[in-house]
Parts: structure tokens; sequence; C-alpha cells
């Protein structure tokens, strides 16, 4: 698998995309409408759209959005403003120009209002689209990659196939050197031992137990495990019974260390994102979807998402593309079009968990060369960002 | 076939396609009836299993009885709950 050759575009910082999108970013709800009619106007050309709907000001969704805004699959970036928001977006363009991305800044209170920066932001796109047209793709390593975990709509199904291939693909990946990171510490509840006994040092154990328990308590607070009803009704029962199978995407290997949402892992390796927020919950569940998870992942540099679904979640992503990894063959024939690999085939026997962890690396392989996911090709390009608050991340959480 | 036990230290096994109501299935050498329609995924008893004791599945405690259940009974949330936080589940 080192010898796997892939390509993709040379950013300034040394760090290689797989795609080279126009992203569009609206910095408040209001400008949300003019960013969604620009994109509208390039259906099927990678023009993707993203951005926070809040007016106040909030220090994670800024670190947020200035790291998917120079992150590897983005060539150029629109930032729509309406010129009454909070958001600092002069310090956003900055950051942009500085990264050598092409970059703009649209304010429609002062571009003539809605049709006219539309006009304007559509003239822009297309320009920037024909100057990233014309970079090379260069060969890149499938060490170079950042690839993110996740799973959604998840059944019993779940813990059994798709995440335990995920796991075994998650170990071939970070035994190239790639990094990989899984996520959501309200599903490792119960799972807080196991985990600090696979970290690289005994302080970063600590950490990982410490943040399990957070997420424990902030979601007894909340009055919700992070479980939904679909859960229930696809054989599993309890918080821990979801935590076990989840926690088996993150394979076997070492745990290097842990992020929070906008830190870019700093080397190969096996990560815990810590996505629940540290002290008191100020704004409400940690994650109120899946979407929120995956926009968390890219902000720390994944290139592409692995996505198990058990109950059959449809959802794809700005940015990242996204591979679905079925684990229930009975989803896997009602969903067909929506499913990159049918994991489900190892309850029939039909395949082992080896074979299906090589399928998932061939599809990462053939994804970082161009081909389109399933929710790439039809069109998918969720995007949720909401408001929360974090502290520091702890001296022992990166100690390689 | 029809079921499967993740781990030597699991009271309960695994559906791995759905089961009919009626439907004979072997489990731990006994030919056991379904009690209704089990879905892929879903748990049922691998042992007769008394309130109280800890449901484990792939090795690992997953929450309580709050009932006895028979070798072969649906064990779900009618029967057990979470060590940590309740099961939200939608009004019937």
């Amino acid at each position: 698998m080192e010898n796997e050759q892939i390509s993709g575009y040379l950013r300034s910082d040394g760090r290689m995309g797989i795609r080279n999108i126009v992203l569009i970013a609206y910095l408040v709800e209001c400008a949300h409408f003019v960013a969604d009619e620009i994109a509208s106007g390039f259906k099927g050309q990678p023009v993707h759209v993203i951005g926070f709907s809040g007016c106040y000001p909030n220090q994670h969704a800024d670190k947020v959005m200035n790291a998917l805004c120079c992150h590897s699959n983005v060539g150029a970036v629109l930032l729509l403003s309406l010129g009454c928001e909070s958001f600092n977006k002069q310090h956003l363009f900055k950051t942009i120009h500085s990264s050598g991305r092409l970059v703009h800044t649209i304010t429609i209170q002062q571009a003539g209002g809605t049709r006219s920066s539309v006009k304007k932001g559509s003239e822009w796109v297309s320009t920037a689209l024909e100057t990233l047209s014309r970079q090379p793709r260069l060969p890149m390593r499938i060490s170079e990659l950042i690839i993110g975990t996740i799973c959604g709509g998840s059944d019993a199904t779940s813990g059994i196939t798709a995440n335990p291939a995920v796991g075994l693909a998650s170990d071939k990946l970070v035994s190239t050197g790639a990094t990989v990171l899984f996520e959501e510490t309200g599903e490792m509840i119960g799972l807080e031992n196991d985990m600090a006994a696979r970290a690289v040092t005994k302080e970063l154990g600590i950490e990982l137990y410490d943040a399990v328990r957070k997420a424990a308590r902030y979601y007894t607070i909340m009055g919700h495990g992070s479980f939904a009803p679909g859960n229930a009704d696809g054989g599993l029962s309890t918080i821990e019974e979801k935590s076990v199978g989840a926690y088996s995407k993150s394979g076997h290997s070492p745990i290097a260390g842990m992020v929070k949402p906008g830190d870019i892992p700093p080397q190969g390796g096996l990560y815990l994102l810590d996505l629940v927020p540290d002290g008191e919950p100020r704004f409400g569940f940690p994650n109120i979807n899946d979407s929120a998870e995956i926009a968390e992942l890219m902000a720390c540099g994944c290139h592409i998402i692995l996505f198990t679904t058990g109950r059959g979640s449809v959802v794809g992503s700005a940015i990242a593309p996204v591979i679905k990894i079925c684990a229930n063959p009975e989803t896997f024939r009602r969903l067909p079009e929506d499913m990159d690999v049918n994991a489900g085939k190892l309850l029939a026997g039909e395949a082992g968990l080896e074979e299906i962890s090589l399928e998932i690396i061939d599809r990462i392989v053939d994804t970082a060369g161009g081909s389109p996911t399933c929710s790439e090709a039809l069109g998918h390009r969720e995007f949720v960002l909401s408001y929360k608050s974090f502290g520091p991340l702890g001296p022992s959480c990166l100690p390689l | 076939m029809g079921t499967i036990r993740l781990h030597s230290d699991d009271n309960v096994v695994v559906c791995i396609r759905s089961l009919a109501a009626g439907e004979e299935v072997l489990i731990d050498g006994h030919l056991t009836k379904m009690p209704a329609l089990l879905g892929i995924g879903h748990k049922l008893a691998w042992r007769d299993i008394r309130a109280g004791d800890p449901i484990v599945k792939y090795g690992i405690v997953i929450g309580t009885a709050t009932t006895d259940i028979a070798r072969g009974g649906h064990v779900h949330t009618h029967n057990m709950k979470s060590n940590y936080i309740p099961t939200y589940l939608n009004e019937e």
C-alpha cells in the first residue's frame, strides 16, 4: 500500500489536497441565501458552500472557519458578508490570503443587495474556477492523507461489520504513516479504561480518560446520551452498547494524541478528536447531528471521511468526500445508490473483515485520485457549524 | 444459524438476519422458538439471566437486566437499562 500512487494539489504550507474546491463561505445566516444562489449557478462543478449562521462572535466557530477556508482540499474562497455581523472577516481574509489561496470578499450591504451580489460573486467564482483548472495534480503519498472516521444512523450491525472493518483499514493506514482521526467521546462511555491503556504515554492516557468522563458528565446534564430512537429500532439498547460498536472504528493502533476541533495532528498516527465542549454546558448538545461532527473532523485537516452506517444515512459533505460503508446488508439492498462499500457481506459469509478493509482502502485510493464517492456524485454537500467553547489543549495531549 | 455470539464471556447472542416469529433457532444447543419478529442486530439471551445481572456483549458490560430473562428471550430496552445515561425512545 505504501507504494500506491495518488495525486493531489500542492499548497503553500507543503500539504497536499485531493480536491481543488472554490469555497463560498457565508459569515452570518443573513448572507446564506446569496451564497446558495451563487453556488446554484455552478451545479456539477467543485463550488461548495459552508458558513457560520450566528451573529454573535465565537472563538470556536472562528477557529473552525479559519481552518476550513485553508483546508488542503480548498483552492479559492469567496467570503460572503452581510456587513453588520460580528464575524472577524478581516482576520479570516488575511489568513486565507497569506496561505496563498485566491480570496475575495463580497459585502452585500455595499455591493448593491442580493441581485448585484449574486452577479459579482458568480463572476469571481467563474474566474477562480478557471485559474484553479490550470493547477497541475502532483504525485502524493498515502502517508500524506488525513482520514476521519465517523458512524451515523447506527444499528447493531454497525459494531459487527462496518466499524471493525474501518478499524482494520485504520490500522493499515496508520502503519503506512497516514493520520487517522476518530471522534465522539460521548460514544466511548464505558470504554475509557481500554482507551487510556492504548495511549502512547501514561499522561495522554489520563487526558483520554478525562475526556470521556467529561463527555459522560456533559450528556448527563443534557439529559440525553448520543443515542437516537432509531438506534434502538436497530437493536441497540444502551449508550454503552452503541459505544463498544463505535469504538471498534478506532482499530488497535496505539493512540498517538488527542486534538480539539481546528487542530491539525502534527504527524502520522491515530488521534482522538475531543469534540465535547469544556466547562459548564452553555450552547446545548455538543454536536447536534453527524454533519456537525464531519465539519470538525475536516477542521482537523481530514481529506476524506469514512462514514459507517447501519440504518442508512445518506449525508455527504462540503470540502471532504464522504465514503459510505454500509454495515447492514438489508439496508445496502434498500439504498444501493448511496452506499460505497457493502460491509454487510460479512454477515452473509460472503467476505471476511480483511477483504472488506482492503475494499475500503481501494475506495480511499480511488477517491483520492479524483473518482467521486456516491454522496459526491449525488451532489450531497451538507455542512453544519454551531456555537461551542473550548479551553486550551492539555499539555500531555500531543506527546510526539 | 441466524445468530452470532461475539465473545466467549457474552450472555447474549446477536441476530445476523431478520428472524420470523415462531422460527426455531439453536441457542447454546437448545432449539428456541422466536417470540416475535426480530430484526437483524437484535439480542437474545444466551442463557437464563436474572434481574440485576450485567448484560455482556463483545465481552463488555453494556447494561443491567431489569427483569428475569429466559434463554432465547429478546433482550432490549424493555428488560435492560444503561449503567450510565437512560436510553431515550419515541413515545408510542
